[in-house]
């Protein structure tokens, strides 16, 4: 190894490839499969990370490969921007796939064999994806994770539901995908070369820009889950293998946002206000949207896919933002959105994919995933319940953890607002500003909801047996998965802790991207400070926030002990003195959500039913459903389905009129063309 | 920046303030029981039951986890935190950059959070129904809470408590319409946050209407101790943010120790007229259903709003 980042970084995308390759060995109960493919991955993501670490801050480099079509080799470039995501990548997938060491060891070998080979190749394609430096490598790239992640998605084809699931997923990344190969097509502007450089040197005029922009929204934005294209992210994430989820939602998505910014900042350029507009408002309906609707949901593994839907809203609000300072000639608030956008993407990436390995352990250990079987699980699964709070509190956006440094730098962003000339676009920032206060409050309350139902109270009894896997009840997690969910929790941490030193890094990309990034005052803060623009405006020191929550309610602890004593007596609940306390009097997850519906009804599509009082077998019975299925999904299904029907007339299965048809195609192609 | 008697002058600060923050509440219902014709209890009392409270023997349910246990510190150390950094008498507080306004919103959550787990940690009915009403009081609150910060930090441009009341207070004297709007909303925030009248009822244990008492009903001895008295730091904190805000007249500059017998001075007249006009409020308002505090925070929120475009509108 040389040592250069790009090598390295292909090096390990080779490795990840290659361990896929020898998960294929034939072997004893698939030996390589179940022993090192794992190991052996999670050991590649961290070298992956530490070369994008590096590559963050090293000059850009490119190579091409003489792989390909003839004439069309493949071209590789790694620089700031890229750095980035195959930090975010190999760092966040070395967790997931220790976890998943662990998780799949109970599989039959041929399955293992598999989901292995799938997973490993599914890292290897999104690694490419980031270096990918061509329209054609990126497309390969693009389908091939789309592909592996589909065949992941589908592991258990033997379900109808997930069957269905998965075909739903198919569907919309291959509309994205068509959206992106037209987006390329509108860049490249006739001139036949794809390399991303061309693309880059392009230029657009107004309308094939915006063209162009719209094309790389929607097209991305399918693959990120905003609405309206959202509807496979909450049905593909609860069917696919746990592990998988965590990188589907942790990672995949990250890759359609690097996609974004890669094409909207460095190949298209030039940012037109009008642009952040639709994304902030895009943004803010999925923010809201994914909240209110993960606040509704009862099986944990479904919540977290809508609270995935929220964050990717989150992330655009940034963007957005930064768009609309970009466009504005503000290049220095910008960038603060930007970061803001960046730190977000990384972040949750973290505190996502630690959230479904928790819920992962809930699934594989007890059998369960519907939030109204569980309970008192702390007693039971204390290490998992531990995790599971770190991330539950790193996403409701709680200092001093990491989901609260993002918010509050897209809070600064928003706060740059009187940089604007536009008046309208002035006051409307704020009001972005405060959908994200909103949906960070829904999110605790929808953590709250979790937490409290799942960890805490008693236990509840399942309303129908639990199929509990070889593990049975009573254990936690084992040492690959404490392992790996560790891993992701000392994340949280860290980027909550030490944001400063990632907002340098950030700041290159910027830099790299708008020609230039935050003011001179941010720059020359030390690592414990967190300075977006000056010291005067905000700061913000995590490092010394928690130290003094730590320092005062541990001296708090002293002097109650030491003035008073520590005496305790245990006794049966008090519950406002009523004796007959069940573990069904405790509050469902249904009924948590009870004043949302309550307050934001209207959002909802309701099939209530409620018994009348002299029922003799009452039956209360709740659903919710999406409303984009029936005004947007089912009317193009129909449309579709109506459409392929009428040209479904032209198939007659007779080898003479399909001779008819190739005739008079002759005759008019002789007659037209001349 | 950070100077010895800085530092020294913080730690008094907070030490003061977690003294005082009870009497506030004994000033409150002292007031209340004044306008509502009752003989008055001390303005002491708040101090007694705390004394009766930690030296009696906590009685825990059995199904209770650490959380349960752990709550009660951590709910006191956010509100320490929260009342440290606030501007109370002097703005020379070197702890205060850790944390600007948006922060303090996060430690109130943070505290929010807490208390809601460890709600329901025991699994009662109470304990659940009293965290989901917190939770959606404390998601309808904090729009409202942080357009009226946005207003306040677009006038002085910044989110540092502390500049934001040197620029307020030693500056020409300006009326600022923006923040009148903003003050109104800041002061429904207020009420609902600390589960006053007309939101919540601090005095009452009547079990279907509770929110704030129904979250803390397994609780005994000093972690009810620790509790009440963290809802105190919360009640003094939030009326010195207020003060911070929209009256910061009287608070000391940075390094002028002779003006700190005026701001002592000017902060108990403040306090008392405050919590005057609590009484006041919660004795003139009945309870709103629990539905209806949507419609009231919304206001709130609105109000904010209104204030931050007057705001843009006067720049122009």
């Amino acid at each position: 190894m040389s040592g250069s980042p790009l090598t390295g970084s292909l090096f390990a995308l080779v490795a990840w490839l290659a361990i896929a390759a020898l998960s294929l060995l034939p072997g004893r109960d698939a030996w390589f499969a179940r022993r090192l493919a794992f190991p052996l991955g999670a050991l590649t993501g961290l070298v992956l990370a530490a070369f994008g670490l590096q590559a963050a801050w090293a000059p850009v480099e490119q190579m091409t490969l003489p792989l390909g079509l003839p004439d069309l080799p493949f071209h590789l470039r790694l620089d700031g921007l890229a750095g980035f995501f195959l930090t975010l990548l190999g760092a966040v997938s070395a967790g997931v796939t220790l976890y998943a060491n662990g998780y799949f060891r109970d599989e039959t070998p041929n399955r293992l064999t598999l989901i292995a080979l799938q997973y490993h190749i599914f890292l290897a394609s999104m690694a490419l994806v980031i270096l990918a430096d061509d329209a054609y490598l990126f497309m390969v790239a693009w389908e091939t994770m789309a592909l592996s992640s589909y065949f992941l998605v589908t592991t258990d084809h033997r379900l109808p539901a997930i069957r269905s699931a998965g075909f739903l997923y198919l569907l919309i990344a291959h509309l994205g995908a068509i959206a992106i190969l037209l987006c390329f097509g509108v860049m490249h502007g006739g001139l036949g070369d794809y390399t991303f450089s061309a693309l880059r040197a392009a230029e657009l005029s107004p309308f094939w820009a915006t063209a162009a922009f719209l094309l790389a929204f929607f097209g991305f934005g399918a693959k990120a889950g905003m609405i309206p294209l959202h509807a496979w992210l909450p049905e593909a994430h609860p069917a696919a293998p746990t592990p998988v989820s965590a990188l589907m939602s942790g990672v995949m998505l990250k890759t359609a946002i690097y996609g974004m910014v890669r094409v909207i900042y460095d190949l298209i350029g030039g940012v037109r206000w009008e642009w952040g507009l639709l994304v902030l408002t895009v943004g803010a309906g999925t923010t809201l949207f994914g909240v209110l609707y993960a606040l509704m949901q009862h099986d944990l593994k479904r919540l977290l896919a809508y609270h995935s839907v929220e964050n990717i809203g989150i992330i655009l609000l940034g963007l957005g933002m930064s768009m609309v300072f970009v466009g504005f000639g503000q290049t220095a608030a910008g960038a603060l959105g930007l970061i803001a956008a960046l730190y977000h993407t990384l972040n949750h990436a973290v505190f996502k994919a630690l959230l479904f390995l928790g819920a992962g352990s809930i699934l594989h250990l007890r059998g369960l995933r519907d939030l109204n079987d569980m309970g008192g699980l702390i007693r039971t699964m204390p290490n998992t319940a531990f995790y599971f709070l770190i991330g539950a509190l790193a996403i409701s956006a709680l200092p001093p953890l990491n989901g609260f440094v993002s918010e509050w730098l897209t809070f600064q962003s928003a706060l740059q607002a009187p940089l604007l000339e536009h008046g309208v676009v002035r006051s409307l920032l704020p009001l972005f500003a405060a959908t994200l206060a909103l949906a960070g409050a829904l999110t605790a309350m929808c953590f709250v909801k979790v937490y409290g139902i799942a960890f805490l109270g008693q236990v509840r009894a399942p309303r129908r047996p639990a199929q509990v896997p070889a593990a049975g009840v009573g254990q936690d997690c084992g040492g690959a998965e404490r392992i790996g969910m560790a891993w992701l929790a000392a994340g949280c941490f860290v980027l909550g802790l030490f944001p400063a030193s990632f907002l340098l890094m950030l700041n290159r990309i910027c830099v790299a991207l708008l020609g230039r990034g935050l003011p001179e005052g941010a720059l020359e803060s030390s690592w414990l400070w967190l300075v977006p623009t000056s010291a005067a405006q905000a700061s913000y020191s995590p490092v010394i926030f928690l130290a003094v929550i730590v320092a005062v309610t541990g001296l708090t602890f002293l002097l109650v002990r030491r003035f008073y004593h520590g005496r305790v007596r245990y006794a049966p609940p008090w519950d406002c003195g009523y004796p007959e306390q069940t573990a069904r009097m405790q509050d469902t997850a249904d009924a948590f959500g009870q004043p949302i519906r309550h307050v934001f009804g209207p959002l909802y599509l309701m099939k209530r039913h409620v018994p009348a009082p002299d029922d003799p077998a009452p039956r209360y019975s709740l659903k919710i459903e999406d409303r984009h299925w029936y005004l947007l999904y089912l009317p193009v299904a129909r449309l579709a389905e109506y459409v392929s029907a009428k040209i479904g007339l032209l198939q007659r299965g007779r080898i003479s009129i399909y001779l008819l048809y190739s005739f008079l195609t002759l005759i008019a192609l002789l007659v037209f063309v001349r | 920046m950070t100077t010895a008697t800085g530092i020294a002058f913080q730690l008094l600060q907070s030490v003061f303030v977690v003294l005082a923050a009870p009497l506030l509440l004994g000033w409150v219902n002292q007031c209340r029981a004044w306008l509502q014709n009752r003989s008055a209890p001390s303005i002491l009392l708040p101090y007694y039951t705390l004394a009766k409270l930690f030296h009696k023997d906590a009685v825990i349910a059995h199904d209770a986890s650490p959380l349960f246990r752990l709550t009660p510190y951590v709910l006191f150390g956010c509100m320490w935190l929260a009342a440290g950094i606030v501007p109370v008498l002097a703005t020379d507080l070197p702890f205060a950059p850790a944390a600007d306004i948006i922060a303090l919103v996060g430690v109130f959550a943070l505290a929010r959070v807490f208390s809601a787990l460890a709600a329901m940690d025991i699994g009662t009915s109470f304990g659940g129904l009293g965290a989901r009403r917190e939770m959606l009081i404390g998601f309808l609150a904090e729009p409202a809470m942080l357009m009226t910060l946005f207003t306040a930090a677009f006038i002085s441009g910044s989110t540092q408590l502390t500049t934001i009341v040197e620029t307020l207070a030693h500056r020409e004297f300006a009326i600022h319409p923006s923040l009148a709007f903003a003050a109104v909303a800041f002061a429904m925030v207020l009420l609902a946050e600390n589960a006053r009248i007309p939101i919540d009822n601090p005095a009452t244990h009547l079990e279907l209407t509770m929110l704030h008492e129904a979250m803390v009903l397994e609780y005994s001895a000093r972690h009810l101790a620790l509790i009440e008295w963290a809802v105190a730091i919360k009640l003094f904190a939030y009326t010195t943010i207020g003060f911070a805000l929209f009256a910061p007249w009287g608070i000391a500059a940075a390094g002028d120790w002779g003006a700190l017998p005026l701001a002592v001075a000017a902060l108990a007249l403040k306090l008392a007229l405050a919590g005057a006009a609590l009484a006041l409020v919660e004795t003139v308002l009945a309870k709103l259903r629990l539905f209806l505090a949507p419609e009231f925070l919304s206001t709130a929120f609105l109000l904010a709003v209104l204030g931050m475009l007057i705001h843009f509108l006067v720049q122009n």
